[in-house]
């Protein structure tokens, strides 16, 4: 670790030259690049995934492959898209954007940082090479049920179970890290509600997974001495339970739905009011909102198992506390239309992205509310009216506040700007065709076609064929999108420090191209509260 | 305006469910009470969903017109009222408070399963259903039908001209109109989910566990569903098909069934031909274990081995009764299958494909059990 020394001599000194600068970086800019690259290469292959699935869907009949491999299909690209693209992404981002917006110069933890990042390439390599496996790939959904998934599944779902348990180290680190960081480099003249919302938001998170990725590391241990010696903790056989795992799937599985989606409340939380030129509304009470959700959703795990023939009485009690997920959820939406009201609005790329995303991600909460009634559930459950409402939620929430930052801090990672022109006619291409993708799915749903089928009735045809047509335009839209921040890091206009003039936070006040370490003496009091978005 | 106008009827029209009836825009209404209170209910959210979303994205889009720096608009800095954030957080709770009232009320009525008259246990199989009428005394397995699985790789004509493509199986299940149901739901090997839309059914099917749901039909026809729960495979390939009829036309099926499980009995007792078995094997051999292992045998290796050449089919009659009876990882038990159906297929994989197994009779597999 000679740089490592050099560089504490020298707080000007830049990294290391070549592939090794990030093999062996501790830098939370570059671990954060890393995560970012690595997500989005990810999502380049689960959407690869997502184009074979539309494909074999886009007609009656089975054209292009056989129903095993459409099931591994729409297996990998769920864990893909979950564990490797939108998790890493916001990983990446609060890599990034942390020690930034803390006034601090780097992350707690540099050498985890790097070991959770480089645990990722791994994890995920030894996940997608199950597809060239006897038996082929996990084929038996991202949920994993058993008995599906242990008694009746392929050897190489061993490797699917060592992959997971790698992916919950990495995510356990990562949450320690950012924990450590908020709470012991925060600035100390930061006091916790001077925080920006994305810092809050994801110490929220860390706390989420930290509680929900050992449960998760618990199912899949289970899963492994279940198939290889000879427990039977999820066979009746045996004396035991498949409703068992579903319980503890879902005591991680939920909480990791606002793990995916809490940061990305920080984030619209931040591109709003810039661009209203307005202070955000009601910080404190998106902070209670926050916190309230993340307890809520240790508590609603069941609303995932209303068929699996629960009692009464759990049932109801699973209803009523899904449904009060609504409120602290309203309050933020309400929150930001407050937020633009009579502000005075203009309509970049980042802001064109969290408008869209308040949107759209309120018509998945619509019908998260509706899935949240059990008697109607008995008719959504595993049909397509629930496929339209997580990607509702995960591809317009999660992933386009994912791509909504990246426009709003590109400037400040790169020091350059985007080709604006450019990056609106991504948007509307993206959005227009996102629509054309996931909203006919809610009819096929309602109109009684279960999900996770490779072939359909006649009567699914034609939503079927327009919601394909939208998914290759929508996947399309990723080649420009790949381009313009290409174009941006090679041949973007420099910019200054504060290209959103109205912008508010402590990373505005680096250098235009962030230096290095972000900040090597901490922000003084005066300078906090003026960033601050608790004016 | 004339012109205005017919273009109004011709969108509310279009709107009307007629139109649309072909595709399915909504959730059907069903032909039980259960069906008719969920789909009350998915309407009644739906709305309540609706006039949230005009206020709402009104009051959004009202300000991202209004409120924008090209017309002009200087940013107020207001950020906080305590008022605002009472009112949007006491409100919604009312609102659903309000839903969750009747949400309830359905729940616990749809829940209670103790006033059938009679009982039908339905259990999943990889891939297929089989109904149990206990008291009655029938049994049957009910696979897609023969016609849908051809038109699978066929052509477009192939599956508009059979009908009901991927809806339709070989054994429908028949209840009397008017009778309050009740269905014991298992598995026999991994999760599945038995759905009838039109009946506001949707249970799953645990292995080594017994769930339960009702339905009172009271309209006489034909109904479909699909299993609604990752199984596998063919996972969309196995259906359900209703058959709702009168309590007169439910007697006389009840007699026929019974009188031809009667006559499977007795033919179980009696020794067949080696050609009487293959022929009746072929049969149950492409409905029952074609889908993985193939119609020529070939199979799916290595997850679904081959019938050609296999040491178990070429080698002793034992061994191969205890591998279809009890299954083996992957392969499920088929011993819900009579045993004359069982000799009949286990003789066809041994003789077929150019194996040279031995002849099973019926006896040896009751003796095998």
């Amino acid at each position: 670790m000679t740089t490592a020394t050099a560089s504490h001599d020298d707080h000007h000194h830049g990294p290391e030259k070549g592939l090794m600068r990030w093999v062996k970086t501790t830098n939370h800019k570059d671990i954060g690049s890393l995560y970012m690259w690595f997500a989005f290469t990810m999502l380049l292959v689960g959407g690869a995934f997502a184009m074979g699935i539309r494909a074999e869907l886009l007609q009656p009949g089975m054209q292009l492959m056989d129903p095993h491999f459409f099931n591994q299909l729409t297996t990998m690209h769920g864990l893909i898209m979950v564990f490797g693209a939108i998790m890493p992404a916001f990983v990446g981002l609060g890599n990034w954007l942390i020690p930034m917006m803390i006034g601090a110069p780097d992350m707690a933890l540099p050498r985890m940082n790097n070991w959770s990042f480089w645990i990722l390439p791994f994890a995920g390599g030894i996940l997608l090479s199950t597809f060239f496996m006897e038996g082929g790939a996990p084929a038996f959904g991202w949920t994993f049920y058993a008995p599906l998934s242990t008694t009746f599944a392929p050897d190489s779902t061993d490797f699917f179970i060592f992959a997971v348990h790698l992916l919950g180290f990495s995510s356990i680190m990562g949450a320690i890290n950012i924990i450590a960081t908020v709470l012991n480099m925060r600035a100390p003249e930061m006091k916790l509600m001077d925080m920006p919302l994305f810092v809050w938001t994801w110490l929220i998170t860390s706390f989420l997974l930290i509680g929900a990725m050992p449960v998760l590391a618990g199912a899949v241990t289970m899963m492994l001495t279940d198939r290889n010696f000879g427990t039977a903790f999820f066979d009746a056989t045996g004396g035991g339970d498949p409703v068992l795992f579903q319980h503890i799937f879902w005591f991680f599985g939920h909480p990791e739905v606002y793990i995916m989606i809490l940061p990305a409340f920080g984030v619209v939380s931040h591109i709003i009011p810039t661009f209203a030129r307005k202070p955000l509304f009601g910080y404190s009470s998106m902070v209670y909102a926050t916190a309230s959700i993340a307890f809520l959703s240790y508590i609603v795990w069941a609303h995932h198992m209303f068929l699996t023939g629960m009692p009464v009485a759990g049932e109801l009690y699973f209803m009523y506390a899904t449904m009060l997920i609504a409120v602290p959820t309203g309050v933020k939406v309400f929150n930001w239309i407050s937020t633009m009201w009579r502000g005075s609005m203009t309509f970049e790329a980042p802001m064109l992205w969290a408008i869209s995303f308040v949107f759209l991600f309120t018509i998945g909460g619509f019908s998260g509310l509706m899935l949240g009634i059990v008697p109607a559930d008995i008719q959504y459950h595993d049909t397509y009216f629930v496929v339209a409402h997580f990607h509702y939620v995960l591809v317009t929430g999660a992933l386009w506040s994912i791509i909504a930052a990246t426009f709003y801090w590109l400037p400040k990672w790169t020091g350059k700007m985007y080709n604006e022109t450019l990056a609106k006619v991504h948007f509307w291409w993206a959005v227009i065709s996102v629509n054309v993708l996931f909203f006919p799915q809610h009819f096929l749903g309602l109109a009684g076609m279960p999900r996770r089928i490779p072939d359909y009735s006649l009567q699914f045809a034609d939503f079927n064929f327009i919601s394909s047509i939208g998914g290759f335009a929508f996947g399309a839209s990723f080649i420009l999108l790949t381009y313009i921040v290409i174009d941006c890091v090679r041949n973007g206009k420099p910019t200054g420090a504060r290209p959103w003039p109205s912008a508010k936070g402590l990373e505005w006040t680096l250098e235009p191209k962030a230096q290095y370490h972000s900040f090597s003496t901490p922000p003084s009091r005066k300078l906090i509260e003026q960033e601050s978005q608790n004016s | 305006m004339k012109r205005l106008t017919t273009l109004l009827s011709a969108l509310v029209a279009m709107m009307s469910t007629n139109v649309f009836a072909e595709y399915g825009l909504n959730m059907t209404e069903g032909v039980t009470s259960i069906s008719h209170d969920i789909y009350d209910l998915h309407m009644m959210v739906f709305w309540i969903s609706v006039v949230i979303a005009v206020v709402v994205f009104g009051a959004m889009f009202y300000s991202v017109f209004a409120h924008r720096k090209s017309k002009g608009a200087v940013a107020s800095q207001f950020h906080e009222s305590t008022k605002a954030e009472l009112i949007w957080t006491i409100v919604p709770v009312i609102i659903l408070v309000g839903m969750a009232i009747p949400a309830s009320k359905v729940l616990i009525d749809l829940e209670d399963t103790s006033k059938a008259e009679m009982t039908i246990k339905v259990t999943g199989h990889q891939w297929k259903w089989q109904y149990d009428y206990p008291k009655e005394g029938i049994s049957f397995i009910s696979n897609l039908a023969q016609s849908s699985k051809d038109a699978v790789t066929g052509t477009d004509a192939d599956r508009e001209a059979i009908g009901n493509y991927l809806l339709e199986v070989d054994n429908h299940l028949v209840l009397p109109v008017d009778t309050s149901v009740r269905f014991l739901i298992t598995s026999n090997d991994v999760i599945h989910a038995w759905w009838v839309p039109e009946f506001g059914v949707k249970q799953d099917a645990n292995p080594g566990f017994i769930n339960d749901a009702w339905a009172k039909v009271d309209e006489i026809g034909t109904y479909r569903g699909q299993c609604a729960e990752l199984c596998g495979k063919d996972h969309g390939f196995m259906p359900i098909v209703v058959d709702v009829v009168s309590k007169a036309d439910y007697a006389k099926w009840v007699t026929e069934q019974q009188a031809a499980a009667k006559a499977a009995t007795d033919s179980a007792s009696k020794t067949w031909s080696k050609a009487e078995l293959m022929a009746q094997g072929e049969d149950v051999y492409n409905t029952n274990c074609a889908g993985c292992h193939k119609k020529d045998g070939s199979g799916m290796p290595p997850i679904f081995p081959a019938m050609k050449g296999s040491p178990i089919a070429n080698g002793a009659a034992a061994d191969h009764i205890g591998m279809v009876l009890h299954g083996k990882g992957g392969m499920p038990t088929f011993k819900m299958l009579g045993d004359a159906d069982l000799a009949a297929v286990i003789t066809y994989e041994r003789n077929a494909f150019g194996n040279t197994g031995s002849v099973v009779q019926p006896s040896d597999v009751t003796s095998a059990r």
